[in-house]
């Protein structure tokens, strides 16, 4: 099949923000998550836990409160007081309002989604209206004597709960008065604590109130009286988030020691009808800080600190007991966050403020499978490029002949002209953006870096000449009347000819750049596509979709290939369809023109169009080299899927040339070393 | 898989091959050192391990040694008859076999078989068995004869049945076979004519036997190649009459049809025999290993130079003539299974015992109700079992009808028949009817105890507690220890309040009582050794001078010590016998949940309480003697087992043990033993955490490189 010589890098000091909000709607079955970078993130679960779409972060914004909305909307509330909507169309801001009540920590939408509840610094409990394009102010609740850290609503809309510190209040909508001021025992573990901070309130529809504290209880409270009904200690550290199911039969909490506990409505003897609270499962699937929990109702989501989004689905819910039934993981971005010059064997890491660009090492050596080889050349670390303002960045790329990068943030967008000079790298940059030239949410360059291509966030493709030190705008794609959906995946053939572009759910649209115009659109399918590339001259198209499946469609005849049809004839192997990581990158071996190499986080692979496709019965992979084996046998075993799992987590992977493979792993314990340290518990014997 | 090892030739003499050339291979009396006896005149022991001769008698000229040397394993002397009717016994020391003590007969002896736990017998000619010590004692006492005119021993063995010997020799006359038991603890013999069934031209060519408790196993190998086997039982229905018993066929065509010589079989195990023989007409004489359960031919070797057509197997070794030399072939069997096979072995049981289903198969018992929510095919499958369930083999009908009304003899006998049949797969639920139909008879009257048969039937290790409820009453009722024990041993389900009247009965029965039952004994190793109690000096630590010790229990301690400072102190010794032992562990090993057990636990009275943790201390004891953990033996009690059952007795007794004087001296020094292994362990912990350091370490180094370029082959 082949050998290669691969540069194993591990040197892309990538840590993922951690996980501040969890927030899921029923409707659309979509989790938005934000980060402590105030990224907010959109997976959608039922198309593999993809993560379609993100709005980058602002120092200045962090995230404490997020919620879905009547009609998909997304809102969050942050520590700069303001509260933000999101337009997930055209994946930006809509809006941001100041509630103008300091700080926000809390925010809930009211049952039937048009009020929004929003708890502040100052202790006031503020109610928006929410109006089809914008929220409006409508009045304060009586004002508290500290911060509102936790707010719930009563299912009828009535009554709503408000978690403070040292105590809950219970407001009634109508008049805005605190009905019932709940005081919850500053005790721990027999010690006075100063303080006793509620950090999540749930209120049910028999009245009942749920609290978590940072004294490690769940506590059930009587709103009608005010009154405590029972106490579950649960951790000797915070509780920090709960979430209840939309049956009220189950919720879930959080606490700061990593471990997720499942509380469930049982009846108390069999047959009878009445039921009460049990804890019924811990689950320790985090090392750090349990932030935020959600409560699906197949599974159970939590996020922390420690970065990993944790899907567990509860197994008495799930119907069938497929491969949806495994408890997920994730922990990286499903978008390319690395770049790569092929020609100058340059690598460029894109981080939340800045970019870097490595030079790859070289070695004169040669070996054998597995062989480390010495090194001639160690890799240099180039150039260190911090962004300018406090907003994150959202993409980068560097062109194939190492000469220009460009990135783009939410409201600029920067072009670099790089120079070398033997040893010396200068950086120039570019001067008089276009308007039009804002905010990018992906860029790519030409194979030939004549040509630079950019998805503007208002759906429109921006094609720009680049010339020596300058740039000519050449001609801009408008979206297709009526559409406003951004473009986030770009693949541009290697001859120059073809653009594809694809949004997040409709179908890819492939453009001729000779003649300035739409060539065609590749049907539409169910699942959002995880990344696009276009073939040396046969310009067929190659699309994954979070689902695992991979399509080949060729460009100059409009329609799927044989070998395409062909294996979604057969069907893919079932291990392939189980992958839970979606491919990130699609690339292609000059010389061989029947070899697609793609990516997860787990494993590359090539395939082989020219072997036949492996049926559920054989062996999809084999790590192990054949031994002793006739070539009858060889050629009889061999399938079209070449995999290796050598490399992981692999965050990208990309042919140099015909010969070599770039691997940048990151492996997750250096990722945990640079996290803070997590509450230590005392193990027997240490 | 069975193997055979390297061969090594033994004598450097040759032998004549034939009747003349060498008569028998028997064991002595210590491992390793075998007694060859040539053809002719001298008798020669050999340690096979050295491949050397350590000694060798022969016999003075004109005198002929007719019947192969044993050893007396009672006594350590060595046996032999030349010239038919003379006796020689001598030991090691003599040099001169004409100046050994000299015995002569009245009758020709046929042969003299000795084996381990009995004194020697002598089967004459005529078919008469003696003991040797009778026969020493009056030498020239009338011989009756047993055998018609002109029938022959064509072959013999003995062998041991709950500890008393049983001899079987085979006789032809006209063609035909005759087998006769003799058993020594009733004295009866017993005359089976072996019935050869279709195959009638053939004639059997060599015999081989085994036992299994109730059956004397006799394979013979036919000059048509193939392998039968014939049960005979070892106690039988009616002495005086003469019976039949069938053959079937084991193995087909082993050797070629027409051999005429060179042809032997042996029983190596259970499922193993060695056949000596050319495996097609035309080729050499081969040593092959047949797995009789597989009807597998496990391994062979090729004897290019011929052989004689005898065979022995001692403990490993397989002894035979090679040419002329006598040659020794190491033998080695593990035990094999086919998950084994298949890669998926969990734990590799102890060879000899075997698989006990640990679970109830409820899908193929009767009448269970079968949920809706399986497939169509399992439906199925439990249909065509039902039909299987409802059309049983004839055999069982007779058997129920007969269990109805004959005598446990008939029972017996009926028995046998339904068990040698092939096993259907229903067939657990089928001996569970069997055993409960047995009980039914039992209770409507009350002096029906089928003993043989239940025990029989609990020993095709398909019964559970459940199959057959009641079963265990009833031995209980009886104080059937033998019964209760294969019971703990073979059921997975027994109940926890049963689990404890097996344990009051297992304490509380005298020992007379016990010397007269048949007792598994496996899983007890040597008691007889006392366990030394060398705690004393390492409990006494000193730490910077202080002894935080002095105030506790050691003061005290020392003055309980104090007075008896004798032998008794320094040793432990097994605190019951070894048959109670052995009855206890099967306590031991049986499931229980301690939830259940504990209230049953405490109606157990304190004397017996006592000496049951007494003897769990003894254990623990003795468990600690190596690194392991582990006791000796064939199947022990675990450490955890002992543990928990420590605990469980503190628990459910500890305000009575408290009370007892003489359990005071006994829960002290447990609990300084307990002390002193706490501080082993957390020594341990300290170590192993430093381990954990290390490889963490050593884990780390492996992963630190940031940058590497690598090579990779897809294939």
């Amino acid at each position: 099949m082949g050998e290669f010589k691969v540069h194993r890098v591990r040197f892309f000091n990538y840590v993922p923000s951690g996980i501040r909000c969890v927030a899921y709607n029923n409707q659309s079955n979509r989790l938005a998550v934000s980060r402590t970078d105030g990224t907010v993130e959109i997976y959608n679960l039922s198309a593999n836990y993809f993560q379609e779409k993100f709005f980058p972060g602002h120092e200045s914004r962090a995230t404490e409160a997020l919620c879905w909305a009547k009609g998909q909307r997304l809102f969050s509330g942050g520590l700069n007081g303001e509260i933000i909507e999101y337009d997930l169309q055209a994946l930006n801001i809509k809006y941001a309002m100041d509630a103008f009540g300091g700080p926000i920590w809390s925010m809930a939408v009211s049952p039937c989604g048009s009020q929004l509840l929003v708890g502040c610094e100052d202790g006031s409990v503020k109610l928006f209206q929410i109006t089809p394009d914008k929220i409006q102010f409508e009045r304060n609740f009586d004002r508290q004597k500290s911060r509102i850290l936790s707010l719930s609503w009563h299912p009828s809309g009535t009554h709503i709960a408000a978690g403070s510190i040292d105590y809950i209040s219970v407001f009634d909508v109508k008049s805005g008065s605190a009905v019932h001021k709940m005081l919850v025992d500053r005790q721990y573990m027999g010690v006075s604590k100063r303080k006793c901070i509620i950090w999540g309130v749930a209120f049910l529809s028999d009245g009942t109130v749920i609290s978590v504290d940072s004294a490690g209880k769940v506590q059930f409270w009587d709103s009608a009286t005010g009154t405590l009904v029972k106490n579950h200690l649960i951790a000797n550290a915070d509780v920090q988030s709960i979430a209840v199911s939309d049956q009220e039969d189950s919720f879930v909490v959080g606490t700061a020691e990593g471990t997720v506990f499942h509380f469930q409505l049982v009846s108390v003897t069999s047959n009878s009808s009445e039921k009460q609270w049990v804890r019924t499962k811990p689950f320790q699937h985090h090392t750090h800080d349990v932030r935020a929990v959600a409560h699906s109702p197949t599974a159970l989501i939590s996020g922390g600190t420690d970065t990993h989004l944790v899907i567990r689905p509860l197994m008495e819910k799930v119907e069938v007991k497929n491969y949806d039934a495994a408890l997920r993981k994730i922990t990286f971005p499903h978008r390319r966050l690395i770049s790569c010059s092929k020609k100058r064997h340059l690598l460029l890491f894109q981080f939340a403020h800045h970019l870097e660009l490595w030079r790859l090492g070289s070695t004169v050596a040669t070996g054998k499978n597995g062989d480390t080889l010495p090194l001639s050349k160690d890799a240099d670390h180039l150039l260190h490029l911090k962004t300018k303002g406090p907003e994150n960045i959202i993409c980068s790329c560097i062109s194939p002949c190492g000469s220009w990068i460009a990135y783009s943030t939410t409201s600029r967008f920067f072009l670099y002209r790089l120079n070398y000079e033997h040893d010396n790298i200068s950086l120039q940059r570019v001067s008089k953006m276009p308007a039009f030239l804002r905010s990018a949410l992906q860029i790519l360059f030409s194979e030939d870096s004549t040509k630079l291509f950019v998805a503007s966030n208002q759906g429109s493709l921006h094609i720009i000449r680049l010339l020596e030190g300058s740039f000519k705008h050449l001609h801009t794609f408008q979206p297709q009347s009526g559409t406003v959906e951004s473009m986030c995946l770009l693949a541009v053939s290697p001859d120059g000819n073809w653009l594809a572009a694809s949004g997040t759910s409709a179908g890819v649209h492939v453009y001729n750049i000779k003649h300035l115009k739409l060539h065609c659109t590749v049907p539409a399918y169910n699942f959002p596509v995880t990344a696009l590339a276009i073939a040396p001259n046969t310009n067929n198209l190659v699309i994954a979709h979070s689902d695992q499946q991979v399509f080949e469609y060729s460009i100059p005849e409009k329609q799927y290939t044989e070998w395409s049809r062909t294996i979604q004839k057969q069907g893919f192997h079932y291990l392939w369809l189980q992958r839970d990581t979606p491919i990130t990158h699609i690339s292609f071996h000059p010389k061989r023109p029947m070899h697609i190499l793609l990516h997860d986080a787990y494993m590359f692979c090539i395939i082989d169009k020219s072997l036949p496709l492996p049926n559920d019965k054989t062996l999809l992979y084999n790590p192990l080299p054949p031994t002793n084996e006739s070539d009858v046998i060889r050629r009889r075993t061999a399938h079209a899927f070449k995999i290796s799992k050598i490399y992981k987590p692999l965050l990208f992977m990309d042919l140099l040339d015909e010969r070599t493979l770039v691997a940048v792993e990151r492996p997750l314990d250096d990722i945990i070393a640079q996290l803070p340290p997590p509450i230590k518990k005392k193990k027997f014997g240490t | 898989m069975a193997a055979l090892e390297e061969e090594f030739t033994l004598s450097t003499v040759p032998l004549g091959a034939g009747p003349n050339g060498l008569l028998g291979v028997e064991q002595s009396d210590k491992t390793d050192q075998f007694l060859v006896t040539h053809g002719g005149r001298t008798v020669i022991l050999y340690k096979v391990s050295d491949q050397k001769p350590l000694g060798s008698w022969s016999v003075k000229q004109g005198q002929i040694i007719t019947c192969p040397a044993v050893c007396n394993f009672q006594t350590g002397e060595f046996i032999v008859v030349h010239d038919n009717k003379v006796l020689r016994i001598w030991n090691t020391e003599d040099v001169n076999l004409d100046k050994v003590f000299k015995a002569t007969l009245s009758a020709e002896i046929y042969r003299i078989h000795s084996i381990q736990g009995t004194e020697p017998l002598v089967l004459f000619k005529e078919g008469a068995v003696r003991g040797l010590e009778a026969l020493l004692a009056e030498p020239q006492q009338k011989i009756e004869t047993v055998l018609s005119d002109d029938e022959v021993i064509k072959w013999t063995k003995v062998f041991m049945v709950f500890r008393h010997p049983v001899l079987i020799f085979i006789t032809e006359k006209h063609g035909n076979h005759f087998a006769y038991i003799q058993t020594f603890s009733s004295r009866t013999l017993s005359k089976y004519t072996l019935f050869h069934g279709q195959e009638e031209k053939s004639v059997i060519q060599n015999f081989t036997a085994s036992v299994d408790r109730k059956f004397i196993s006799l394979m013979s190998l036919s000059s048509d190649g193939c392998v039968y086997e014939t049960l005979i039982p070892i106690h039988p229905r009616d002495p005086d009459e003469n019976q039949r018993v069938v053959r079937s066929l084991l193995l087909k065509t082993v050797v070629a049809g027409n051999a005429r010589s060179g042809v032997a079989l042996t029983v190596l195990d259970q499922d193993h025999v060695a056949v000596l023989g050319p495996p097609l007409p035309a080729s050499k004489e081969c040593l092959s290993i047949w797995n009789t359960k597989f009807q597998t031919l496990q391994t062979s070797r090729e004897l290019p130079q011929g052989t004689s057509g005898q065979l022995w197997y001692f403990g490993e070794n397989l002894f035979m003539l090679h040419g002329k030399f006598l040659t020794v072939i190491p033998y080695k069997c593990e035990v094999s299974s086919l998950a084994g096979a298949l890669g998926k072995l969990k734990h590799s049981q102890d060879p000899g015992t075997h698989t006990v289903p640990h679970f109830v198969n409820w899908e193929t018992s009767r009448g269970c109700g079968f949920g809706s929510q399986n497939s169509e095919q399992s439906k199925r499958i439990l249909r065509r079992r039902k039909i299987e369930v409802n059309v049983p083999p004839p055999a069982f009908e007779q058997l129920l009808s007969t269990i109805k009304k004959d005598s446990e003899k008939d029972i017996e006998v009926e028995l046998c028949k339904f068990l040698a049949v092939k096993r259907t797969p229903d067939f657990h639920t089928i001996v569970g009817d069997i055993v409960l139909e047995l009980l039914g008879r039992h209770t409507t009257e009350p002096s029906f105890y089928p003993r043989n048969s239940l025990m029989q039937l609990i020993q095709t290790h398909v019964l559970s507690y459940s199959l057959c409820p009641g079963l265990m009453e009833v031995a209980l009722e009886k104080t059937d220890v033998q019964m209760l024990q294969l019971c703990l041993q073979q059921f997975p389900d027994i109940p926890e309040s049963i689990t404890c009247a097996c344990l009051k009965i297992f304490l509380s029965i005298s020992d007379d009582s016990l010397q007269e039952t048949e007792i598994n004994m496996e899983s007890v190793s040597d008691c007889s050794d006392p366990v030394q109690e060398k705690m004393d000096e390492q409990t006494e630590i000193l730490q910077n001078g202080f002894n935080a010790d002095e105030q506790n229990c050691d003061s005290c301690d020392r003055k309980l010590n104090q007075k008896p400072q004798d032998a008794a102190e320094e040793t432990t010794s097994c605190p019951v016998v070894p048959k109670r032992a052995a009855l206890l562990n099967a306590i031991l090993h049986s499931a229980y949940s301690e939830m259940f057990l504990l209230p049953h636990l405490k109606d157990i009275p304190a004397q017996h309480v006592t000496l049951f943790l007494q003897y769990l201390y003894f254990l623990y004891l003795k468990c600690s003697e190596n690194a392991t953990m582990t006791l000796p033996g064939l199947h022990p009690p675990t450490l955890n087992q002992i543990m928990d059952w420590i605990c469980l007795l503190l628990d459910a007794n500890f305000t009575v043990v408290v009370m007892i004087p003489e359990a005071k001296r006994l829960l002290l020094s447990l609990y300084k033993f307990v002390k002193s292994q706490i501080c082993i362990c957390s020594e341990l912990n300290k170590i192993e955490v430093s381990f954990r350091e290390l490889q963490k370490l050593n884990q780390e180094k492996n992963n630190r490189e940031l940058y590497s370029i690598e090579v990779l082959e897809l294939f």
